[in-house]
């Protein structure tokens, strides 16, 4: 059978949903943004929400995403993407509201943000990337770094004594009576990709059920910052990430 | 009754990251020897015979550059 | 026959916002204002006009939710005193970037720091010299009154929509805790989603097929790009200038001396200019209204028929600084301050002016 015999429209079985945009990414090769963007734009595709969707942004490497996914976007102050969000769902109440936020957004500057909006059970959904690294400015140590990881900011490994340990946010968020659905995911490879779309669909849905605060973690890889090649990255984040960061549903109700 | 597939990758876009190639079980993918306006080797099918069209490629690819097709023979 | 009541400065913010239509409130409790969201609270407005009350984590939080509000094209507002709207800061430079309308009131106490919870005019630098980052202004709005506590929620929103900037109230202890008769204007009610939808393009409402996506930023990486946005902003600042000045003035036909005070010291100094009256000295007073734009225009129509000017304020000597650059050496400035809390009586202010033209 000749590929041009296959490659015909009737047989595409998988193409770009037209929800992203036609922009390059600004990634780096290999980034865990640009497949969770599009895990967003697809859910956001099959569930017909485009118009009925709001985006808000944060400070860090996914300032960018309204460039992405073509939705209305809000582009927050740094760590303040849940309180941004949260009087757009109030004011809105009919739209699908998401955060995207990275570790350093959510887990450090934004505690209080996100903690209190996860505990009024704001029915929103955020999207957690954690790739253990402040990427957008130049790889310094996140509340997530890894004991003994180097980063700009900890050149010599993060040290327990001088940092402490590494924040497990996600299972905080947990405990938040207001949090209804609470997972960490990841996307190296395409079972774990499909398992994220799940779980970022079942988040979606959660929302237009007024159950609570959707909550999903995806552990990520920074290959620029962590110093290595794509693959390697992903290699290592399996290896070293997951140990400290397991995946599965924490909660679900 | 066998799959057989085929991608198509926009090479321009393609960052090279290698990352469709690993988790490619046929061993379809390689990285080409000749690089895009960008600078990057880009992905491409260097054994089609193999391909099934299964979609790990693309829906692990960061910057969504694979289409994929796909026939029952 | 119009409605009136006996309220609170700060009860009158609340009652006024549920009455001019706003969609949202959202604050963190600070004394001297915490009236304005216990109001709101027992006023239950959600169940009548579909205005949103909410207790926010922090007045970093309740800025941020206003970011949110606003971009969706809705009228909300937050309230604070001064070491809440310190907080703000942050907030209200993205607002001002990302030009976003709002109404922010600030009950003044008195600062640095925690400072007092009694009345003061120290934030004047923070509220019209921009106190977040970047060049920014908002039109600051400085009530006397509880009525013009009611009257400046409305007109702050139509400014705030007109600009598409964050507008704020700056008020005191004094004017925020002390009750007085209120008219109540007949009720606005709040926008529709479809008329705010069919009138703020910008407004992020979900996109639809017929129209590019809507993004609410004031980031630009490009130095071009954010330098045209910065004269952009600049712009508005000058049609503010030119299109809305407040003020009111106070015996000022024939002065040959003029007191500039603004909320409640502007209550006070009308008495003095009554005392010196009496004496037979020509003192009369000039009220900005707004203290951003500055009626620098006002200053400089009196300047010629003046002997001197004397700016009264509960701080160490801010708003001096607009007065001098407008009377721009021509007559002696001269400054009268109270700090800690203290209001001075209009002998105080009378004895301190008389000092100063000796």
């Amino acid at each position: 059978m000749d590929l041009k015999d296959i490659i015909k429209p009737e047989n595409r079985v998988y193409a770009k949903t037209p929800v992203l945009t036609e922009n390059v990414m600004h990634y780096c090769p290999g980034c865990s943004h640009g497949t969770v963007h599009k895990i967003i734009a697809e859910v956001i595709e099959e569930m017909g929400i485009q118009e009925k969707t709001i985006g808000i942004s944060p400070v860090g490497c996914s300032v960018f995403a309204y460039n992405y996914v073509d939705i209305d976007w809000q582009q927050a102050a740094h760590g303040r993407a849940p309180a941004v969000a949260t009087a757009t769902k109030r004011l809105f109440p009919d739209k699908y509201v998401f955060t995207y936020q990275g570790d350093g957004d959510l887990a450090s500057i934004g505690t209080a943000e996100i903690m209190h909006a996860c505990n009024r059970g704001e029915n929103i959904v955020v999207i957690f990337i954690n790739n253990a690294i402040y990427g957008m400015t130049g790889g310094q140590m996140a509340p997530t770094t890894l004991i003994g990881m180097k980063t700009s900011t900890s050149p010599y490994g993060r040290s327990e004594e001088l940092h402490g340990k590494p924040l497990k946010i996600t299972e905080l968020i947990a405990q938040l009576e207001g949090t209804c659905y609470v997972t960490r995911q990841s996307v190296q490879s395409a079972a774990a990709a499909r398992k994220t779309k799940r779980a970022i669909r079942k988040a979606f849905e959660n929302s237009a059920l007024s159950k609570g605060t959707s909550f999903v973690e995806v552990v990520s890889a920074c290959n620029s910052g962590w110093k290595l090649s794509p693959v390697k990255a992903n290699e290592w984040m399996v290896e070293n990430m997951f140990p400290q960061y397991p995946l599965g549903d924490i909660k679900d109700r | 009754m066998a799959l057989r597939g085929a991608i198509v990758v926009d090479t321009e876009k393609c960052k090279g990251c290698s990352v469709c190639l690993v988790n490619c079980p046929t061993n379809t993918i390689a990285l080409a020897k000749e690089v895009n306006s960008k600078g990057y080797n880009f992905a491409y099918m260097a054994y089609p015979e193999n391909c099934t069209g299964c979609t790990n490629c693309a829906t692990v690819c960061p910057d969504t550059c694979i289409t994929v097709y796909r026939v029952k023979v | 026959m119009a409605e009136h009541i006996l309220m609170k400065g700060n009860e009158a913010i609340a009652i006024s916002a549920i009455r001019n239509g706003c969609d949202g409130y959202f604050g963190y409790p600070i004394t001297p204002q915490s009236e304005v969201m216990e109001t709101l609270m027992e006023e239950k407005p959600w169940e009548t006009t579909g205005m949103v009350v909410l207790q926010a984590e922090s007045e970093t939080s309740s800025i941020n939710m206003l970011y949110g509000g606003a971009s969706c094209g809705k009228k909300v507002m937050t309230s604070s005193s001064s070491p809440g709207l310190s907080l703000m800061c942050e907030g209200l430079s993205y607002l001002a970037g990302a030009e976003l309308p709002c109404v922010v009131v600030n009950v003044v106490r008195g600062g640095p720091g925690l400072g007092t919870i009694q009345p003061g005019q120290g934030d004047y630098f923070q509220a019209c010299k921009g106190g977040g980052h970047g060049d920014y202004k908002m039109v600051v709005l400085a009530p006397s009154s509880a009525q013009e506590m009611y009257d400046f929620v409305d007109l702050g929103f139509d400014l705030s929509f007109k600009y598409l900037n964050p507008v704020m109230i700056l008020a005191d202890g004094v004017v925020g805790q002390m009750m007085e008769k209120v008219e109540l204007k007949p009720m606005k009610p709040r926008w529709s989603d479809d008329y705010i939808k069919s009138t703020f393009k910008w407004a992020t409402t979900g996109k639809t097929p017929d129209r590019k996506q809507n993004v609410i930023t004031s980031l630009a990486l490009d130095a071009a790009v954010h330098e045209r946005l910065n004269y952009k902003l600049q712009q508005k600042y000058k049609q503010m200038e030119q299109e809305d000045v407040r003020f009111e003035t106070f015996m000022c036909e024939d002065a040959e001396h003029v007191i500039v005070a603004y909320g409640c010291m502007a209550r006070i100094c009308e008495s003095t200019v009554e005392l010196a009256r009496k004496e037979g000295i020509k003192l009369g007073l000039l009220r900005p209204i707004t203290l951003y734009p500055f009626p620098t225009a006002e200053i400089n129509r009196l300047v010629p028929q003046l002997k001197t000017m004397m700016s009264v304020e509960l701080s160490a000597g801010q708003m001096v600084e607009d007065v001098r650059l407008a009377v721009n050496g021509r007559v002696p400035v001269n400054f009268f301050g109270r700090l800690g809390g203290i209001v001075p009586s209009p002998e105080e202010v009378f004895e301190a002016f008389k000092k100063e033209i000796k």
